[in-house]
């Protein structure tokens, strides 16, 4: 701080005032769990007796923990097909609902409401349709003469039709999406029009490059988002049927919350925290490969 | 011309797909028992079962569910607009060297995963004494909120610096500010605040399964899983709870779409 005049003391000393109730919070609710849980993830911990320091033994077997690596394997599967899926879909539609379409409002309402249904009402109408027997999704299916799958209740079908219920929500990135396309400059469009541009190219060569930004964020969220899924596989399949929709984040709860495993859970949370890490940074680098940003020349 | 009838396509086959879960929800919770399992389904049950939202209620006391979520959501809206504003105040409109480091930091603490600080925040809470209460669901709002922050901030930087300066000059306290001109100011964005909260509140999962043990302090969304657990084969009792437990956000989407279209676009703007 050293040498500063009075105005910026001042100013420090109001801005540290307005912003004290983050600052607290930050320091209750992040920074103490984060060393909190440094700390625990090299012990054994089930809240009824003290913690027990362990070295790294927690690290070690999880590494050995077949069921770990399956919850691994579910939630990239699963973050591998729902988020780039979400990507395309919704920037599709929102390709679509940019042209101009009468009826906007009922379309974006339409697409959007599934976003604000209670994750667990979407979850119990999910199984419904999703029902091998009795379910709407399989009667469709029947009527084309394609004989449905078990769904959740196949091994084989469960991550899939977690994934399709997943793109069910995808109109809230879909609305973001549009809210970029709006934000490109129609001087651009008029431009290429002199040039004689097809629409079509308009849309490769102007659109979707002045849009990257908008689909960095949303596939970043989206991938933080499938990394923490967690409540459908919970009240849909509990993780089965035979592990197969043991997420990550499901397999994290149960050993800290059903089993008492503070201290194995802590060092799940702190990998979990390294991959998403991992990730995101992966994707913010690719970023000056793919992503374009306006006035940056 | 064509092309617009091939986009109307497309968007309507997308919109039927999207509409579909509700209809059926809605669909299944009016059913008499008889046509529930009828193959091939029944789209328009006949005789129409009101009956059968009364009889959920007998079996679910979602009422009591209800007033519980009421008052957690409530109160923790109250904590966030109470505390956002504030600290994105700190951020936009009082100049200081670190502003913009603190606010790097805040915003990078939206890519913290819920479940890495989930259990030393349980055993605090637990050594608190405060498990099976709300405050574990209603004291961190208090705080402030990551996002909203960073949503307000982006508001609070487009006032003009001239209307602040004006009233510094008339004597005006840096509190005066805040509330008396800019607060009346951000109140679009304010509703946006509260409306994102109160949804994200209501639909919280995780949070009440944690921290809630006892029955009658379930909210709306712990309650209905606790039901689907118990009653999995009463469909139609379980989709008119269900139905229940969504009627009022789609009723406030309603009423709100437009604060609500703009919370979004708020969010993808410079994300």
């Amino acid at each position: 701080m050293g040498k500063s005049s009075p105005t910026t003391r001042r100013n420090r000393r109001l801005g540290l005032l307005f912003t004290a109730p983050w600052l607290i919070g930050f320091a209750i609710f992040t920074i103490y769990p984060f060393a909190a849980s440094i700390v625990l993830s090299f012990t054994q911990y089930s809240v009824l007796s003290p913690p027990k320091f362990i070295g790294w033994s927690n690290y070690l077997d999880l590494f050995r923990d077949p069921l770990f690596w399956t919850s691994m394997y579910n939630t990239f599967y699963f973050a591998a097909f729902s988020v780039p899926l979400g990507a395309i879909i919704g920037v599709l539609l929102a390709l679509l609902l940019n042209q101009d379409v009468k009826g906007l409002p009922v379309y974006r309402t339409v697409y959007y409401l599934p976003s604000i249904v209670p994750v667990v009402a979407s979850a119990i109408v999910w199984m419904w349709l999703l029902n091998p027997y009795y379910g709407i999704i399989n009667a469709i299916l029947e009527r084309f003469g394609i004989p449905g799958p078990g769904w959740i209740a196949d091994p084989a079908w469960s991550k899939p039709a977690l994934i399709i219920m997943s793109l069910w929500g995808v109109g809230n990135s879909t609305l973001i999406y549009l809210a970029g396309l709006q934000d490109v400059p129609v001087s651009l469009y008029e431009s290429a029009d002199l040039d004689g541009a097809q629409a079509w190219h308009k849309t490769i060569y102007i659109t979707i490059p002045m849009i990257t930004p908008t689909i960095l964020f949303n596939v970043v969220m989206g991938l933080i988002n499938a990394f923490q899924y967690f409540t459908q596989a919970y009240i849909m399949t509990n993780g089965g049927p035979a592990d197969s929709t043991l997420f990550y984040s499901l397999y994290l709860y149960n050993n800290s919350f059903r089993y008492f495993k503070m201290g194995y859970a802590s060092a799940q949370a702190w990998l979990l925290f390294i991959i998403i890490m991992f990730f995101t940074l992966l994707l913010l680098r690719s970023a000056r490969h793919w992503v374009f940003y306006a006035g940056e020349d | 011309m064509i092309g617009q009838i091939v986009t109307h396509c497309i968007l309507i086959i997308f919109g039927l797909i999207f509409i579909l879960p509700l209809v059926t929800m809605v669909s299944t919770a009016l059913k008499p028992d008889v046509q529930i399992f009828a193959w091939p389904p029944v789209w328009i049950p006949n005789p129409r079962m009101w009956s059968n939202f009364p009889r959920a209620l007998t079996f679910v006391p979602m009422i009591l569910y209800a007033k519980n979520t009421v008052v957690i959501t409530a109160t923790s809206v109250i904590g966030v607009v109470l505390s956002s504003p504030l600290v994105a105040y700190g951020l936009a409109r009082i100049d200081w060297p670190e502003r913009n480091l603190l606010f790097l930091l805040i915003v990078s603490t939206m890519m913290v995963p819920y479940q890495v600080t989930m259990i030393p925040v349980y055993l605090l809470f637990n050594s608190l004494g405060w498990i099976n209460t709300y405050l574990p669901l209603i004291v961190p709002s208090f705080f402030g909120n990551a996002f909203f922050i960073f949503l307000l901030r982006q508001f609070f930087m487009t006032i003009p610096r001239e209307l602040s300066d004006a009233a510094r000059i008339d004597g005006c306290s840096e509190f005066g500010i805040y509330s008396r001109i800019i607060l009346p100011l951000a109140k679009p964005s304010l509703a946006v605040v509260a409306l994102f909260q109160f949804i994200w509140a209501w639909n919280d999962f995780l949070g009440p399964l944690i921290y809630l043990k006892d029955q009658t302090k379930y909210t709306i969304s712990l309650g209905l899983q606790q039901f689907q657990s118990g009653y999995q084969t009463e469909w139609a009792l379980l989709m008119a709870a269900a139905t229940m437990a969504t009627f009022p956000i789609i009723i406030l989407f309603f009423f709100t779409q437009r604060t609500f279209i703009q919370g979004i676009t708020l969010t993808g703007i410079k994300g």
